[in-house]
């Protein structure tokens, strides 16, 4: 694999990455190894094939969701420095972080963490999740025997239940707090990452 | 309750009767054991017209006997209070209907006449459980852990067996356990033949107890793996015993240590060579497709045997035939013989370790075995447990400095309590010399003592100690429904963020290895026509799956309702046809066209993508919450009911007694199709622009998507490659098929994947299955169900349309209607 330091050498822009990102250089260098990985055609940037090539992420409900949580609005490739910032919502929180008021809020803070969970509901980026946002996530994630009007009937009280300003939609705010409880600093970190 | 009770009398009426007077006749009366032509010869007066003729047949029918009433206390086993079974598990229970049974004998007798001999138990009783295990292994979840799994397998079993032979011998010097003729050397050869963890008593006790797959390859490969470690301990042992204390020196000692290397990767090799014989065979067994199931028992005892010949660790030798042959056996061999190797695997499993564990039983009840020492045994079962403890923490501690997912404590704790002993150990103690080990009969009952404890005590505890460690975590609350939601969303996010990320060893070197083996080994071992429908099958099928349903929609546009009923033109694909043929001259416009692209499906197995990721150690099937909804109770239910499984909710797939269907399996299947559909709806969407319908509209659509699927029994059958079930996980092999160009409209959401193809929005309003009626009657094929039962998705092993395909549906669509490729459907 190279030694540490040449490898990362080739990265650009590397320390600023580590920096914003808070990932170790063990870290960048195995994000890279993988996105090379993917990367098949050597492009140096991934675009979705490559990500559909993942074949366990065919299995999962909303994993061209999150594929699609890649790829900011317009563009249709990702480079490195992108793929790293998304994954980095996942590191697992810094317990230890000295809090430092000027220091613009760490990727993997927990209300980031929130925020692009909520952008993967809301698809058109109007800052809430409507009704039918959310039906079309209940319809991922729900089996293929659930009726219509069992799907509407679940996304209406899960509004109900969500929606505090009786605008018939989710706010980032109301989402959040619906999420109070829940611990998200386990729920949307992956270990390796740490 | 009343039929258990049946059956017990009826068991013991027919032991009291028959068994009886069995072992009478064998011991008693030597008139009625005459040979029958001694008879005639002595006594005859007259012609006899029927005679008892017991010695004629005594060996082979003690046999069978005992075989059928190892499998009748099975099923009294099986049969008794829930109650009982949830908290004796299947095991101890066994051991306990042996020890009635052998209370049985012996009170007929007055001697065990029935014991576990070594040589049954080794010759013919343990290969078949080691096949099993290997044949079912999760080859990709076993060679990513291989690592770990060697540490534990040899560094932790020489730590046993050194730690409790030490401390023996030390508490011994300290005349703890009084006058014994033993010494340090046997001390030694005790500690290794206790030492190691048993495959068989583990899977049998880590079946009621459900544990994350990762914690339960660790045990399980281990168990099987320290064989070979016990192995040359054992001989190792035992010749320095038979050699005596003073002529052990340094020469001798590394003339063991090299014994270790030789037989350890010996017995490995050979098991890869038997291996590799076998996939050959079922290459060429075209033609005797019906006993070439039978070849796999063969080669496999075959392996074992010689094996042991050349004292070469046979169960070594037996795990790796197994796990290198999977793959290649599976695509080789017929469908229904792979059916029929993995039913007869288990029987013959299954079977075995019910005798196995009936006659550890049975053989206890025995007085001249008996020897007790109370200092002895009890400080034997004191440093077993406590050793596996402190060894596991140890080498986990190590290990989770190296490993990429550490291990928990959690999982820890049942790892060390779960190293079970069971039957290797005593066969190895009931083979040791009795003349060199003055001592043996206490060491056999130390050793069936620590058994009894090990699989009846630890197996007891197992599920209240994990339920105690378990509940201690889980925080108990009631969710609302956007809670539940964002939590099944987050397990599902975090899938697939830790997918991206790679998480199992992406890296070169098993890289490297896939490519190897797909361009060499499998060019070697694979029949030919196997390794093209691996590669090809699967996306060609899926493509079809989509033309078909397109035709389907568009006959029935054209032609009215009706159509469905009574087309005369298929929207049927002839697969026999296009798989005959080259793919290319199937749907050439857009085969063309996505020829550059890979579809990124490479040849895997749903299950085998079906992983734990957060260590969780969960009870038994109901061990998911079920807590009702606070108010509405319908939509709480739903949810429950239907939300799509995470990777984290799914339970490791290998069983000694089932085949490990998951009904997650189904979702899987049915979250992969959706997802496949949705990417082929946006693929043709941005190829032909026409825009799908985004609205939801009613049910009909479903029932269409249904019937959709349902078009393609065999297709869907022969969806997924030679690894759906549960054993065979290797993906290697890239499919050179098809994949979708600008599939995401990037920033945006997926579309609804129930979205229907094609459809012009001017018909939309005139497709009559689009209205609120059912004036379409579903068709014969729809009205089939999804036919992804558990049956059927057994028959995937291979990925061939077969030709003896049982799809009587399929085959009557074929006849009925005209065989018409589509080619083109614009």
């Amino acid at each position: 694999m190279g030694s540490t330091n040449s490898t990362l050498l080739k990265i650009p822009n590397v320390e600023v990455l580590m920096q914003e990102t808070g990932f170790s250089p063990a870290h960048i260098i195995r994000l890279h190894d993988r996105f090379k990985a993917l990367d098949k055609e050597g492009r140096g940037h991934l675009c979705p094939q490559d990500f559909g090539a993942i074949k366990e992420l065919a299995m999962n409900p909303i994993g061209d969701r999150i594929i699609g949580a890649f790829f900011s609005p317009g563009k249709e490739t990702v480079d490195f420095d992108t793929f790293v910032k998304i994954l980095a919502h996942f590191r697992p929180v810094d317990k230890d972080r000295p809090k430092e008021l000027n220091s613009p809020e760490p990727i993997n803070s927990r209300s980031n963490k929130l925020r692009f969970a909520f952008q993967l509901y809301d698809q058109d980026k109007d800052g809430k999740i409507s009704r039918d946002e959310l039906l079309q996530v209940l319809r991922a994630m729900l089996g293929m025997q659930v009726t219509e009007e069992q799907l509407e009937s679940v996304a209406d009280r899960t509004i109900q239940e969500a929606d505090l300003d009786r605008d018939d939609a989710i706010s980032f705010e109301e989402f959040r707090k619906s999420l109070e409880k829940i611990n998200i600093d386990n729920l949307m970190s992956i270990r390796f990452l740490r | 309750m009343a039929s258990s009770i049946y059956f017990c009398l009826l068991r013991t009426v027919f032991l009291v009767c028959f068994v009886n007077p069995l072992i009478q006749g064998l011991s008693g009366d030597v008139n009625l054991v005459n040979d029958r032509r001694h008879q005639l010869g002595n006594n005859l007066t007259g012609l006899p017209i029927v005679t008892f003729d017991w010695h004629h047949v005594q060996t082979p029918y003690l046999v069978i006997i005992w075989v059928f009433v190892a499998g009748l206390a099975k099923l009294l086993v099986i049969e008794l209070n829930h109650h009982v079974i949830n908290v004796i598990p299947e095991s101890g229970l066994l051991i306990m209907m042996g020890f009635i049974l052998g209370g049985i004998v012996w009170g007929a007798d007055k001697a065990q006449t029935f014991k576990l001999f070594p040589p049954t138990f080794f010759f013919y009783l343990l290969p078949q459980i080691i096949l099993d295990a290997s044949y079912f292994m999760p080859n990709k979840l076993f060679f990513s852990n291989l690592g770990s799994i060697l540490i534990y397998a040899i560094f932790g079993t020489c730590w046993n067996a050194s730690t409790v032979g030490l401390s023996l011998w030390g508490c011994y010097e300290a005349g703890v356990m009084g006058n014994l003729d033993i010494g340090l050397l046997q001390f030694l050869l005790f500690g290794s033949l206790i030492a190691a963890v048993d495959p068989v008593a583990v899977i049998a006790v880590f079946e009621e107890v459900h544990v994350n797959e990762v914690l339960f390859i660790l045990v399980f490969g281990e168990s099987l793996l320290n064989d070979g470690v016990t192995v040359v301990l054992y001989n190792v042992f035992d010749a320095f015993v038979a050699l005596g204390g003073p002529r052990i020196d340094a020469v001798e000692i590394s003339k063991g240590i090299f014994s270790f290397v030789v037989v350890a990767f010996g017995g490995s090799f050979l098991g890869i060579v038997f291996a590799i014989l076998l996939s050959l065979l079922t290459r060429c067994t075209k033609h005797i497709q019906i006993i070439e199931a039978g070849f796999i028992f063969v080669v496999g005892y075959l392996a074992y045997l010689t094996a042991d010949m050349l004292s070469l660790s046979a169960i070594l030798s037996v795990t790796f035939c197994g796990i290198c042959c999977q793959k290649y056996v599976n695509a080789n061999m017929d469908e229904k013989s792979v059916t029929t190797v993995r039913h007869a695997m288990k029987v013959l499993a299954n079977g075995s370790e019910t005798m196995i564990f009936v006659f550890l039983g049975v053989t206890a009840i025995d007085t001249e075995i008996w020897v007790w020492n109370t200092g002895f045994i009890l400080l034997t079962l004191l440093f077993v447990f406590i050793y596996r403890i402190i060894g596991v923490f140890l080498l986990t501690w190590m290990l989770n400095k190296f490993r990429l997912v550490p291990i928990e404590f959690i999982d820890q704790v049942v790892m060390s309590y779960g190293g079970l002993r069971g039957a290797v150990a005593y066969g190895l103690a009931a083979m040791l010399d009795q003349d060199k080990i003055p001592e043996k009969n206490l060491i056999l009952s130390t050793t069936l003592i620590v058994v009894y404890f090990t699989v009846i005590l630890q197996g007891i505890t197992m599920k209240p100690l994990v339920q105690w460690l378990k509940v201690k975590r889980a925080a108990h609350s009631d969710l609302k429904l956007i809670e539940k939601v964002n939590n099944r969303a987050f397990d599902h996010i975090l899938a697939a963020v830790e997918d991206i990320c790679g998480r199992i060893g992406d890296n070169w070197w098993t890289r490297g290895w896939n490519r190897f083996e797909e361009n060499y080994i499998s060019w070697l071992l694979m029949k030919p026509k196997a390794r093209k429908n691996r590669d090809y099958l699967f996306s060609i099928f899926h493509k079809l799956n989509l033309e078909d349903a397109v035709n389907y929609v568009s006959e029935g546009e054209r032609q009215g309702s009706l159509a469905f009923i009574r087309s005369d033109e298929a929207a049927n694909v002839d697969f026999k046809k296009q798989f005959g043929s080259e793919f290319t001259d199937v749907m050439p416009d857009i085969m063309v066209d996505m020829s550059n692209y890979e579809l990124g499906i490479e040849t895997f197995s749903v299950t085998s993508i079906i992983k734990d990721t957060i260590p969780s150690v969960s009870l038994d099937i109901h061990g998911q919450d079920r807590k009702n909804a606070m108010d509405d109770v319908n939509a709480h239910h739903l949810l429950q009911q239907h939300l799509y499984s995470s990777r984290k909710h799914h339970r490791h797939k290998y069983s000694r007694s089932h085949f490990g269907i998951n009904q997650s399996e189904n979702e899987v299947q049915e979250i992969f199709q959706r997802t496949m559909r949705s990417r082929l709806e946006s693929f043709k969407t941005a190829k032909m622009g026409v825009s799908p319908a985004k609205k939801i509209t009613k049910h009909h659509k479903k029932e269409l998507t249904h019937k959709m699927a349902n078009g393609h029994p065999d297709g869907t059958g022969h969806l997924y490659g030679d690894e759906v079930d549960s054993a065979v996980g290797s993906e290697t092999g890239a499919i050179r098929g098809t994949f979708l160009r600008d599939t995401y409209t990037v920033g945006a959401g997926i579309e609804n994947p129930v979205v229907f193809p094609d459809m012009d929005s001017s018909t939309h309003n005139s497709l009559p299955w689009l209205m609120e009626t059912d004036a379409v009657a579903p068709s014969q094929r729809a009205q089939w169900h999804l036919p992804w039962t558990p049956n059927r998705l057994r028959r995937l092993a291979p990925m061939r349309i077969s030709t003896y395909s049982t799809d009587s549906f399929l085959m009557a669509d074929l006849e009925e209607h005209e065989e018409k490729p589509q080619t083109d459907h614009e």
